[in-house]
């Protein structure tokens, strides 16, 4: 091997860098090339991602308002979220949109999907009907339910309410209706890929399972509960952590919304992700509180999906 | 017998998602399903019919919930496009969201096959840390990326929209994926026919994953057309809006003039609408393969 490569006598001519690659062996050229083909990657990953990373949790430990001096403050950008009753409210409010949204928007499309897979007639135009939502902006679809939630005369839902004698509800004003009103449209527009993902999942459990349950005489429902969901548990697993990451950093429906007094009425629908936006951004520019609070979204976001991981592998 | 009916619909050497040929409904339990998921699917597309009805309609009809327009107008569409505004924002994310997706689609697939087709000490570990980085949440990394752009003077430029969607890590796990289908013979036999890495990665494996590059392209447009959070907090400059940023704004311009707030809307995401119809056969199976591989 080392014989091979080298018989390739270098000329004098040639420059150095060439003459000491022309002595490489084809396994070390491919060294050679893997590292040159990951160089700009490997800077970026560093550059944009994890210097920030560890940017991110240095700043927590530190009070800064962009101005002045970083100042070391240790956990006391982690002290004062703890006794903010803010917090605890956003906190709240960020458990709500999982609490409330996973289990609803999965069981919507698991439903939508199962049903779904059985027809045949204009099956490509339902499907697509499901999926089109998810194709929109979040905020140009926040603007369009905003317009809904509206009173009379102008929103859609009221008119209709007032339409059969209900009266008008102040779905946005509201807070105990905000939430779930913010929380909709999310839904909505995340129900066309999960039922395209379960579909995907129905379609690789093998029918001869279907087939040979039939033949026993077992009934649709118990088809459901003892072949189909069983064997669908990747889908699911993928599906409950996917959705659940998404929902704990909901931001876009919520700020758009509610723009005029962002996460209200009374920070009734604030998620985590709008209070990080307001202390850094929101004029006050406190880094190193913000900074804090996403190293608190960062737990929390690893504690769910590790915890959901973990309990639905072992079932 | 109901059931014996359910299995009989679903043919079982049918491909994934692949349509079909339409068939009639054959039992009345059938017709039953089929209808509540037709209504099901119109309900679900009624928001964007009402918007696009809306940004049809003159204010004074915006009331009426009739989803045909009394007297049907591009009035409004002309407005909004003539302040020039939302032309700019269009420009914007156009850019923005194509020369990210190149840029992701030539990174992604080449790191991705590096780690898939070489073989060299360390590689393991690079692919581990690249996939670490999914676990970290944009919203961390927002008020680092502000800092460094603030010092770099990338704040109110395209650049600094652009930079953190450069590559990502997802992209690098499924196009690693996929490389796997590629067999090595085919680049041995290249390499032998004396073409150089870079040519061979190009002109050998990528054709063979074009459909994992167009379920990539979709994702990481679609990502960048509708990206909102990173493009607020980088740009303050107005002419540096992109669509989703400039419509948030406006929104609360004209908060009464809803009309010209679903044109806006329409304007933002008929692009994508369009895109699926033409397009929905590749979508829905790129949207699959990603899922799935994800």
């Amino acid at each position: 091997m080392a014989d091979l490569s080298r018989s390739d006598d270098t000329p004098p001519e040639r420059g150095w860098f060439s003459a000491r690659w022309h002595r490489l062996s084809i396994r070390q050229k491919q060294v050679v090339w893997a590292w040159a083909f990951l160089a700009i990657p490997i800077v970026f990953y560093v550059v944009v991602r994890f210097y920030p990373t560890a940017n991110a949790f240095v700043l927590s430990f530190q009070e800064w308002n962009l101005l002045g001096a970083r100042t070391w403050v240790g956990f006391e950008n982690y002290i004062d979220l703890w006794n903010d009753p803010v917090f605890w409210t956003v906190f709240a409010n960020t458990f709500e949109y999982l609490i409330i949204g996973t289990p609803i928007s999965l069981v919507i499309s698991f439903i939508i999907a199962y049903h779904l897979d059985k027809v045949r007639f204009m099956h490509g135009t339902i499907r697509a009907l499901y999926f089109l939502p998810f194709m929109t902006s979040a905020v140009a679809m926040a603007w369009v339910w905003r317009w809904f939630y509206q009173p009379v005369p102008i929103g859609v839902f009221n008119n209709m309410l007032a339409q059969i004698g209900i009266p008008q509800i102040a779905f946005l004003q509201s807070t105990a209706i905000a939430l779930p009103a913010v929380l909709a449209p999310a839904v909505w527009a995340g129900l066309g890929f999960q039922i395209i993902i379960f579909m995907a999942g129905l379609r690789a459990i093998p029918p001869t399972y279907y087939e040979a349950a039939r033949v026993d005489g077992v009934s649709n429902w118990t088809m459901l509960w003892e072949i189909t969901l069983p064997l669908l548990k990747p889908t699911i697993v993928f599906l409950v952590v996917f959705s659940s990451i998404g929902f704990l950093r909901i931001f876009d429906h919520v700020f758009n919304m509610t723009t005029n007094n962002p996460g209200g009425p009374l920070n009734s629908t604030k998620p985590l992700v709008l209070m990080i936006y307001e202390t850094a951004f929101g004029g006050r520019s406190q880094m190193g509180a913000a900074a804090a609070q996403t190293v608190v979204l960062f737990v929390i976001l690893l504690i769910v999906s590790l915890v959901q991981l973990r309990i639905l592998r072992d079932r | 017998m109901a059931v014996a009916e359910d299995i009989q619909v679903k043919p079982s050497s049918e491909t994934l998602l692949r349509t079909g040929q339409p068939k009639p409904p054959r039992d009345f339990g059938q017709i039953i399903r089929w209808t509540l998921l037709f209504l099901g699917g119109l309900l679900m597309v009624m928001p964007l019919a009402y918007m696009i009805s809306t940004s049809l309609k003159y204010s004074f009809e915006i009331y009426d919930l009739n989803l045909i327009p009394q007297e049907p107008t591009i009035e409004n569409y002309t407005y909004v496009l003539e302040d020039g505004r939302f032309y700019n924002w269009f420009f914007n994310s156009l850019i923005i969201a194509t020369l990210t997706t190149i840029s992701t689609l030539i990174f992604d697939s080449l790191v991705g096959y590096v780690l898939c087709k070489f073989k060299f000490r360390g590689r393991y570990l690079v692919f581990i840390a690249i996939l670490s980085t999914l676990m970290i949440p944009t919203e961390m990394l927002v008020i680092p990326w502000y800092l460094m752009s603030q010092s770099l003077g990338w704040l109110d430029t395209y650049w600094g929209i652009m930079f953190p969607g450069l590559m990502t890590a997802f992209g690098v796990f499924l196009m690693k994926q996929f490389f796997e289908t590629v067999p090595d013979d085919f680049l041995e036999a290249a390499r032998i026919d004396g073409l150089n890495e870079l040519q061979i990665w190009w002109s050998v494996a990528m054709p063979l994953v074009k459909p994992a590059l167009a379920a990539l392209a979709i994702f990481v447009f679609l990502g960048n057309w509708t990206a909102f959070i990173w493009p607020l907090i980088v740009t303050t400059d107005t002419a540096l809006y992109t669509l989703p940023v400039g419509l948030s704004s406006f929104g609360d311009e004209v908060d009464v003039a809803w009309e010209l707030i679903m044109t806006g809307a329409a304007i933002s995401t008929l692009p994508t609408l369009v895109v699926f119809l033409i397009f929905q056969r590749f979508i829905i199976r790129g949207v699959v393969m990603a899922g799935l591989k994800g």
